[in-house]
């Protein structure tokens, strides 16, 4: 593990001039909504700005959050910010989300997030009275997930420059010793095992945000998976890989794993558990629930020899009561998502481009 | 609630993939109309459990795909002007313009929206009084009509600052001008459910009869399509070509009265232009004259378009079954969903797009067919 007082080589700076294909920056000379949507132009644009721009080995593996040694201790860090509408949500708010959001991408690097910073971006004009609940929701999550919130910031934008109330968090903790979780550990032979229903975060918040009802109310599972994982890691500190597939759903966060660890992953797709509220308002939208965004669920990459343990663990956990084998990692198609069909083919599980579009008809 | 659920069985799928088995004696070339009928194709992999004799042509019905590429950088022009505020159904957000997409417009400081329902258009325009709110009609006689429900809507509401810019497009001609196509090997059609719903059967028998065709009206779910391919071939090995209705839960035979009423008072029929295939006589529709005044390209009077396709997307023949997606030279390597030729790789109905999202697996790109393919010259076709 190195250490971060190492003196870090300047990066080479990004050469805008000469980017040429396959470098799709180029195709957009403005950000458009899509570079922030979780798939394939997110992680374009950090590739291709962000990471030349910073430069530093301990970027280099972008996962949720950055394993550091710091005098000795192991530490996770990470951040997040939020911006979604509207600010409360059927199971949830913002202010729950920036708590679970950070403490989330600590968990799943094994650590036991420990303290949150807060930095508040409100927009002229808000209600005081909003900015309030927020905050309550905030301590209250906060307390929940057994994290301290100790340091924070506030800013003010002009009335027409923000959207209410945007957050950011970030957060450490103690990665306990023997445990390494990082996407590039998923080996051939593991098991792939999710917490429980995929898609519920994402349709809840669909659901009152663009005013959509489909005659079933669905809440918003978003919760801090830290019990979850130290659950899981009393089974075994052997976990290969955890991710929390938040924007861009499971699909994004299968791709990912492949990718970075070079291997195949094949999911059995009725496996995967949709709720039918999930499964129903998709198909009226359009969408494929694997890419929908999840907000307390994980998915997990488990050597063979634990999985059924792990399993077990996970089941026993009120937010694992749910969680499923869905696949297995592969030699196969490397880098490659594939999804064996309820009927019996077969189909690529592809990495999304930028944000759903709900279709015509 | 498992309603999707038992659409999607797949014991009842075994079932009926075994009776396909069980009926064919030679091949077959079936053609689903509908975008969502191939994605469910490619996305469920019911391509790969036919009986190899049994090939599905993909069709040209993806309302995404089809409008033309003058209509979409009419909607650029428009989206991009200041006081406007342009609305869309998302999935024509990506779809390339002669230089650009609405994203793009978008991120140059359009006001370009994602809507769910044209209604939501509707109701904008009448928060907004000072801007000109333009709602983006596309579509077949499934969207067709909450469209023409807006623009009733706007004209008994008084809202004077709401317009439609539409291009609209309707299925028989497609049947028809595809039929008459010298290269057609379709036989025999899955009929896209959701139009049905709402126009009913009766434009149907008389091109059954005409081409001695069978047509069967399917859904869109695994077990629909597998039991329209079923109902389909069952017909072609009796020598029957009549019209069938497979999605009776959806689709009464008289379609949906009201929503046609709306139709006939709204829009007049019009010819129109496809997307990579031509004009199509009689196969779209416009605002009636009543109604001209809430014509977007009426109200902004868009012109100057010069659209450019670029010459290597194939799209056109895809759209007409001509072509496989993958039997394109471009599928895949400088055509992707990333870097669209076509609307076809970037609709979320589009065939290319369900190739390439579903099927890249063990899929090379293959040649293209020995035989020569031209895009056919369809505004020739002696279309009814």
């Amino acid at each position: 593990m190195p250490d971060t007082t190492t003196t870090v080589p300047a990066p080479a700076a990004p050469d805008f001039a000469n980017w040429s294909c396959p470098l799709p920056l180029r195709d957009h000379p403005r950000v458009v909504m899509g570079h922030g949507g979780g798939g394939a132009m997110s992680a374009e644009l950090v590739e291709h700005v962000f990471a030349p721009a910073f430069g530093g080995p301990l970027l280099a593996s972008l996962g949720d959050s950055a394993a550091l040694t710091l005098g000795g201790a192991r530490l996770a860090f990470s951040t997040d910010s939020f911006v979604v509408r509207p600010l409360f949500f059927p199971g949830g708010s913002i202010g729950d989300l920036a708590v679970n959001g950070t403490v989330n991408d600590l968990a799943m690097s094994g650590a036991r997030p420990a303290y949150l910073s807060c930095a508040f971006i409100l927009e002229e004009g808000v209600e005081m009275s909003l900015v309030a609940r927020v905050a309550q929701a905030l301590g209250e999550a906060a307390r929940r997930a057994g994290v301290e919130v100790v340091t924070g910031d506030t800013k003010v934008v002009e009335a027409g420059h923000g959207d209410g109330i945007y957050l950011n968090t970030a957060g450490i903790g103690l990665i306990p010793a023997g445990v390494d979780i990082r996407a590039q550990r998923a080996a051939p032979g593991d098991v792939v095992i999710v917490s429980g229903d995929i898609g519920v975060h994402g349709v809840a918040v669909m659901s009152v945000r663009e005013g959509l009802e489909f005659g079933v109310r669905i809440e918003s599972d978003c919760a801090a998976l830290g019990g979850l994982v130290e659950a899981m890691l009393a089974v075994t500190p052997d976990l290969h890989v955890l991710r929390d597939p938040t924007r861009g759903g499971l699909g994004a966060a299968l791709n990912e794993i492949a990718v970075a660890a070079g291997v195949g992953v094949l999911v059995q797709e009725r496996a995967v558990p949709v709720p039918d509220e999930v499964a129903n308002a998709c198909a009226v939208l359009g969408l494929d629930p694997m890419y929908v965004a999840n907000e307390g669920k994980l998915v997990a990459f488990v050597p063979r020899e634990h999985a059924e343990a792990v399993l077990a663990a996970m089941r026993a956990h009120p937010l694992g009561a749910r969680a499923a084998v869905i696949g297995e990692c592969v030699a196969d198609h490397p880098g490659m998502v594939v999804a064996r069909t309820g009927l019996g083919g077969t189909r690529v599980v592809d990495l999304p481009i930028g944000e759903q579009l709900p279709r015509i008809c | 609630m498992k309603y999707l659920e038992e659409f999607r069985d797949p014991e009842l799928a075994r079932r009926l993939l075994d009776d396909i088995r069980a009926t064919v004696t030679r091949p077959w070339a079936l053609m689903e109309v509908c975008g969502g009928q191939t994605h469910t194709i490619i996305r469920h992999g019911i391509d790969q459990l036919l009986p190899e004799g049994v090939e599905l042509i993909h069709g040209p019905g993806c309302p995404v795909c089809v409008t033309p590429l003058e209509v979409i950088d009419k909607a650029l022009e428009i989206a991009s002007r200041p006081g406007v505020i342009f609305c869309s159904f998302g999935d024509m957000l990506r779809v390339p313009g002669t230089d650009r997409d609405l994203f793009r417009v978008r991120g140059e400081g359009g006001d370009v929206r994602v809507v769910y329902s044209p209604l939501d258009a509707l109701r904008i325009a009448q928060q907004n009084p000072d801007r000109e709110v333009v709602f983006f009609g596309i579509g077949f006689e499934t969207t067709a009509p909450p469209n023409a429900m807006t623009v009733y809507q706007a004209r008994k509401l008084g809202i004077r600052n709401f317009s439609l810019l539409v291009s609209h497009v309707r299925v028989p001609p497609a049947i028809e001008a595809i039929m008459t196509s010298p290269d057609c090997r379709v036989q025999g059609f899955l009929a896209a459910g959701h139009v049905c719903s709402v126009m009913g059967v009766d434009e149907y028998p008389e091109l059954a009869e005409r081409h001695r065709v069978p047509i069967v009206v399917t859904g869109f779910e695994p077990l629909d399509i597998l039991e329209g391919i079923r109902r389909t071939v069952r017909q072609l090995e009796r020598g029957e070509h009549t019209v069938e209705n497979a999605y009776q839960r959806a689709v009464r035979p008289e379609g949906n009265p009201a929503a046609k009423a709306m139709l006939a008072d709204v829009f007049e029929v019009t010819d129109r232009a496809w997307r990579g295939i031509g004009v199509i006589p009689q196969s779209g529709w416009r605002l009636s004259p009543r109604y001209r005044d809430q014509d977007a390209e009426h109200r902004f009077q868009v012109s100057g378009i010069t659209t450019v396709e670029p010459a290597e997307c194939r799209s056109g023949e895809v759209l007409q079954g001509l072509l496989k997606p993958n039997q394109c030279e471009a599928f895949g390597t400088t055509c992707t969903p990333r870097n669209p030729l076509g609307a076809t790789m970037v609709s979320s109905e589009g065939a290319c797009a369900a190739y390439y999202l579903y099927r890249r697996l063990g899929l090379p790109a293959a040649p293209p067919p020995a035989r020569s393919l031209p895009v056919v010259p369809l505004e020739a076709s002696p279309v009814a």
